[in-house]
């Protein structure tokens, strides 16, 4: 789907996986990219290239500019006034800080989950269908309830919460809110997932499930996540990329980076030794 | 030296490990020169204190694995951390090898002696003996300074200790076909000399890990294997030729 298109416009009336590509170029591409908040210079010259239906950790001390580049990915970085972002940042091809583009429709096509669980103050159904809705992805009533229905089963909450959906989504324990949001995110047909800390405030247990539930969501989905836990980014991703004072310093293999990374300030910072 | 971790009991953590694999290996050097002096001598008594030394190292490698483990649960170490604990784990469990063999030459210095069997060839195995310490030794230093030269050094000279086996190996055969009485006390001696060969194989092996913790790779360069022995066949008739 072109992101200058609106969603309703080409929305296929089932969710479908996007189009599995083996030996997949990058679905997301960063390529000189700098960021000013104001005369702060918050990213330096990033270049980047997101690989499809795989993980992508963002690593990095706090302040350097890992969550910046992510919520570039799409714009939401736009909200704030004094935020300049120059460079090419492209999404399939596309340059999405193209005047033409639409950026509720590219907000659809790339979903972001952030730290804090935020589901709307409505009840558990609601918080799903109101993607959906807005974007007039559901034909029907009952056509709205298949798609409610299948993102809370591929967030891996429907189980839980089957018998009350109309219960507040708010009422859910954190680790169920943060898959509530999932839900959300996945409802109106992303390729593209953003998270920028998801598991901070989950407990251990929580944190295995949502783990369990990208590593499963990766066959559809492309995620890109910011953590700040070394050991997460290490389980769960396929690349990692390590920031520091806006910069990045190594792009590579998860494997390869927690192994044997090339950089002494990658070494130094993974292994607990720079902060 | 690479920096230190900010939580510093991670530091003395990685410390602890060091000292540990520094302190076996300081009891296995002195294993296999008492080990050594034993034959040499012909000295019971050393022989019998080197078979009771072993307990000493094997108790430390126990030890060595509960820290190693211990780190690995509970600080989740990474990249070069990782391969420290890795390979420290690694080279422990060689020097309690080279120690087994150590205590088994003691053993076997002892039925020699008491059996008053042949004891030709010392000379050569001391040389062989000394040879594998002082590999040892370099290992050690190479762990503990974190040098790969010093490593690759080592390598290149596990090839004389190979060489020495082959020499040994025709000398002893040579001695037991003269005499058939010499063939019991020959036969302990080729097992000794085949020990320190063991050593050799050993010594090298720590090596290659200590360039691996440093580097991350493994040396590419395979290494000539020098130990003809398995191929070696001496008639009557070659000792008649020479």
């Amino acid at each position: 789907m072109d992101i200058t298109d609106s969603v309703s416009a080409k929305a296929s009336p089932e969710i479908k996986a996007s189009p599995a590509i083996k030996a997949s170029p990058p679905i997301m591409t960063a390529k000189n990219v700098d960021v000013f908040y104001g005369k702060k210079q918050a990213i330096k010259n990033v270049s980047l290239e997101i690989p499809e239906n795989q993980i992508t950790a963002l690593i990095g001390p706090s302040g350097c500019g890992k969550s910046t580049l992510l919520r570039c990915f799409n714009r939401m970085n736009d909200t704030i006034e004094s935020c300049k972002v120059t460079g090419d940042i492209r999404f399939a091809g596309q340059d999405i800080y193209a005047k033409k583009v639409d950026v509720v429709a590219l907000r659809a096509r790339i979903g972001i989950v952030f730290q804090k669980a935020n589901p709307f103050p409505k009840s558990i159904f609601e918080n799903v269908a109101y993607g959906p809705r807005i974007h007039g992805l559901a034909e029907s009533k009952s056509h709205l309830e298949e798609i409610v229905i299948t993102s809370l089963k591929r967030a891996g909450l429907y189980n839980e919460v089957s018998d009350r959906l109309t219960d507040a989504g708010t009422s859910l324990s954190g680790g169920q809110q943060q898959r509530l949001c999932i839900a959300r995110a996945i409802a109106v047909q992303p390729q593209v997932i953003l998270m920028d800390e998801p598991c901070s405030a989950l407990d251990p247990i929580a944190t295995a499930i949502v783990e369990e539930l990208m590593e499963s969501m990766k066959e559809n989905y492309t995620i890109v996540i910011v953590t700040h836990s070394m050991q997460q980014a290490a389980r769960i991703s396929q690349k990692t990329a390590f920031f520091h004072l806006g910069e990045v310093v190594e792009f590579g293999d998860t494997d390869t980076i927690f192994t044997n990374p090339n950089d002494e300030r990658t070494q130094n910072y993974i292994s607990g030794r720079i902060g | 030296m690479s920096k230190s971790h900010i939580v510093s009991s991670f530091n003395t953590d990685l410390k602890h490990l060091r000292n540990l694999v520094l302190n076996m290996g300081a009891l296995v050097e002195q294993q296999v020169l008492q080990a050594t002096t034993a034959l040499k001598e012909e000295d019971r008594s050393i022989a019998k204190r080197v078979l009771g030394g072993d307990q000493e190292i094997n108790a430390l490698e126990a030890e060595l694995n509960d820290a190693a483990l211990k780190v690995l649960a509970l600080r989740q170490p990474v990249a070069k951390d990782l391969r420290n604990v890795m390979m420290s784990l690694k080279i422990g469990g060689h020097l309690e090898r080279i120690g087994d063999y150590a205590k088994n030459m003691a053993r076997r210095t002892n039925t020699i002696t008491k059996a008053d069997a042949f004891t030709g060839s010392i000379g050569t195995i001391v040389h062989m003996s000394e040879l594998v310490q002082s590999m040892v030794s370099n290992a050690l230093k190479a762990y503990n300074m974190r040098d790969i030269e010093l490593a690759e050094y080592i390598r290149a000279q596990d090839e004389n200790v190979d060489q020495m086996l082959n020499t040994l190996f025709r000398e002893l055969l040579t001695y037991m076909m003269e005499d058939p009485r010499n063939i019991s006390g020959c036969m302990h001696l080729l097992f000794i000399a085949k020990n320190f060969e063991r050593m050799g194989d050993h010594v090298v092996e720590i090596a290659q890990e200590i360039i691996f913790l440093v580097t991350g790779n493994w040396p590419l360069e395979k290494r000539a294997k020098y130990d003809k022995t398995s191929k070696m066949i001496v008639t009557p008739n070659d000792l008649e030729n020479n």
